[in-house]
């Protein structure tokens, strides 16, 4: 299992380094001026300073083989200067921001606490519905709960969250005020009374997107349940005598969440990746919203590090996948 | 003879079903309304001894297995009554018939697919241990090498997953986990359809050293008919969800009553080239009818070489044809002598042989 994971974490390598190539040439090709917002009144001659200034002058290679340097030497070695007080990067050149003009990644740890609060809470709260809610519509399936629950998660996984999000403020904002339709960041969490604002603000949020994660992972659970329920261990454990709580939790139900489980580690880097769309709606100012401002004001090397750490997660979490997979299927042998 | 021995003490009847009936229902159209049924056992009776095998053959798709698993309830039957060992569980609930469990047990077809993948040969066997008995940690394991011992699996396997095992084995497993809890009685469905034949031998030759080890009590699904000679000591033949012909294995194989049977019984090679060149097979001729929709009448009267007229009319009841020989058709009907002339004669070889067999 160790030789395994190391080879595949070697094997990732070359992988990381073609889409942080790819990233980047599609950002830096794109059209797109990252000083179209200042004055027109500024001369030529000064844009074009201003441009040098931001490192536009150099040719790409340079530009992307420094970029390359700045995420993987400076800023891990800058990071543990941070942890352990060290001085090693001091005086290196950080990746910075155009639009903040502060490296880009300060700006992340900022903007971290509010994506895994808001999105990180809304998946877990996702898995902890969804595993009960497709373990018993496989149960019962074709029964009533089965028919709803088959309903809701159509509902949840068609329904954009866009719409969702919209029509909960009109309701319980707008209309029945229980809920503030802006996430208030500054709120810090310091006595009971703060907890209660914290968790009325997150209330939104974290049910929209918990319904569209529980969604998908019930359907996921159900269909494996089904899966398993109809294999012939099932009926020998009945066979067996064992009562139908063990047969259903010990033996279905392990069995089942071999697939699940993985489908679950694979959802994790969406995440970091914050919900665009759901941070935008209820103003919540986490990485999602980072990255679509990021856009708007042609932030390059704001959105490259951004687009290129989703990438990472999502290498990594494939492999933390297979892994799992391979701790929880006796069958699977990596060696 | 085998089949001579249970009759030398007096046996008692271990399993008891009257009139069992497994129906599935079909659920069609828009309102999933139900409309009809797929009789997979209609109305089946038979008795078990103690100590015996019973022989259950017939063509795929005939019942045996639903029989076999209605029998120890592993689905809830339609109707009829299954007394086993003097317990009436035809329609026990689930929780009393948890505790009958350690006196039924079955032993699946598939080896592969019925051990959990998650769990090892030890925690297989002992699970039924944790849930039915009291024992202690070290009496359980000692329990499990006991059972691997007797199945003849190597004690240091105890702690591998089903998957590492080849198909012989993992059916060793599967026969040592009915065993683990002293089964008086063990369904066996097909226990070697999916191995190997130099390894059914092996299987088979266990399954009968267990059985005068530990006294048990089979009934032994198959369709193989020469597999079923050599371990049965009584003949069941089942045709689209009934019992068509139920006699001691000797007399059944050596001159079968419904034509079926001697139908079935011609299918199986003969070893000998010289008598294989000159074996007369009965060609059946179309398919089995739909079990949701059986004909009128006898089940078989669509593909019956004898059929007659009443046989489209009336269903034949399972009656004693024979001291201890039991068949649905009319060929035996008293009152049908003469319509069966053509057969009277093989049938009085039939008498004449069958009490030359049983003293």
């Amino acid at each position: 299992m160790l030789n395994y994971t190391i080879r595949r974490l070697i094997i990732s390598i070359p992988v990381l380094l073609l889409i942080s190539l790819i990233i980047f040439l599609l950002l830096n090709l794109a059209p797109g001026d990252p000083l179209a917002n200042q004055p027109l009144t500024i001369p030529p001659e000064v844009r074009q300073k201003m441009k040098e200034a931001l490192g536009l002058g150099a040719p790409l290679y340079v530009r992307y083989l420094l970029w390359l340097k700045q995420f993987f030497w400076v800023e891990p070695l800058h990071a543990f200067d941070w942890c352990f007080g060290t001085h090693f990067s001091v005086g290196m050149q950080r990746i910075l921001s155009w639009q903040f003009r502060s490296p880009v990644f300060d700006v992340i740890v900022q903007r971290m606490p509010q994506t895994l609060t808001v999105v990180g809470m809304s998946y877990v709260i996702g898995v902890l519905i969804a595993v009960p809610i497709g373990i018993v519509s496989a149960y019962r399936q074709y029964s009533w709960f089965d028919q709803i629950g088959t309903f809701i998660s159509m509902i949840g996984y068609s329904v954009p969250t866009f719409f969702t999000g919209v029509l909960l403020i009109v309701v319980f904002s707008v209309d029945l005020g229980w809920f503030p339709s802006i996430y208030n960041t500054n709120l810090k969490v310091v006595d009971w009374q703060t907890f209660l604002l914290q968790v009325r603000q997150m209330a939104m949020p974290v049910f929209v997107l918990a319904l569209y994660n529980a969604a998908q992972i019930s359907r996921f659970m159900r269909s494996s349940m089904l899966d398993n329920l109809q294999q012939d261990y099932v009926r020998t454990a009945r066979a067996k005598g064992m009562g139908e709580r063990t047969v259903l939790l010990t033996h279905v139900l392990r069995n089942s969440l071999i697939p699940v489980v993985t489908v679950i580690a694979l959802g994790v880097p969406t995440i970091f990746g914050g919900a665009i769309i759901t941070e935008q709606v209820f103003k919540v100012n986490g990485l999602g919203q980072l990255l679509i401002t990021a856009i708007y004001a042609s932030d390059v090397p704001m959105v490259q590090t951004l687009t290129f750490i989703f990438a990472v997660l999502i290498v990594v979490f494939n492999l933390v996948a297979d892994i799992l997979y391979g701790v929880l299927d006796p069958r699977i042998r990596y060696d | 003879m085998l089949d001579a021995k249970p009759a030398a003490k007096p046996v008692k009847t271990l399993v008891e079903v009257r009139g069992l009936k497994m129906y599935f229902p079909i659920h069609t159209g828009l309102l999933r309304a139900h409309t009809g049924d797929v009789k997979a056992v209609d109305d089946v009776s038979f008795d078990i001894l103690e100590g015996e095998t019973l022989g259950l053959v017939g063509e795929s798709g005939c019942g045996k297995s639903t029989c076999g698993r209605a029998l120890i309830r592993l689905y809830d039957i339609t109707s009829g009554s299954v007394k086993i060992d003097g317990t009436e569980i035809g329609h026990a609930d689930q929780t009393r018939l948890r505790k009958m469990r350690p006196t039924m047990q079955m032993v699946f077809q598939d080896p592969q697919a019925s051990l959990n993948p998650r769990m090892t040969v030890a925690d297989i066997i002992s699970e039924p241990l944790s849930e039915h008995t009291t024992l202690s940690k070290t009496d359980k394991l000692k329990r499990i090498y006991e059972l691997m011992d007797a199945v003849g699996l190597n004690r240091r396997f105890a702690n591998r997953y089903p998957h590492e095992f080849s198909g012989g084995q993992r059916q060793r497993i599967g026969i040592a986990r009915a065993l683990a809890l002293n089964p008086k009685f063990i369904v066996c469905d097909e226990p070697i359809a999916a191995l190997d034949v130099s390894i059914q031998a092996q299987v088979v030759n266990l399954l009968e050293q267990l059985q005068d080890e530990f006294g048990l009590t089979y009934l032994f699904i198959s369709h193989d008919l020469s597999m079923v000679r050599h371990i049965a000591d009584r003949i069941a033949v089942m045709y689209l969800g009934k019992m068509v012909e139920l006699g001691p294995r000797d007399p059944v194989y050596d001159s079968p009553l419904h034509p079926y049977t001697e139908a079935l019984l011609s299918a199986v090679p003969e070893p000998d080239p010289s008598l294989e060149k000159t074996r007369e097979r009965i060609i059946l001729k179309g398919d089995v009818p739909s079990p949701a929709n059986p004909p009128k009448g006898c089940n078989f009267c669509t593909r019956c070489p004898k059929v007659m007229d009443i046989c489209r009319q009336i269903e034949p009841e399972f009656r004693e044809a024979e001291p201890g020989r039991f068949v649905a058709c009319h060929l035996y009907d008293q009152n049908n002598k003469t319509t069966a002339g053509a057969t009277g004669g093989t049938e009085a070889d039939n008498e004449h042989f069958q009490q030359g067999e049983t003293k």
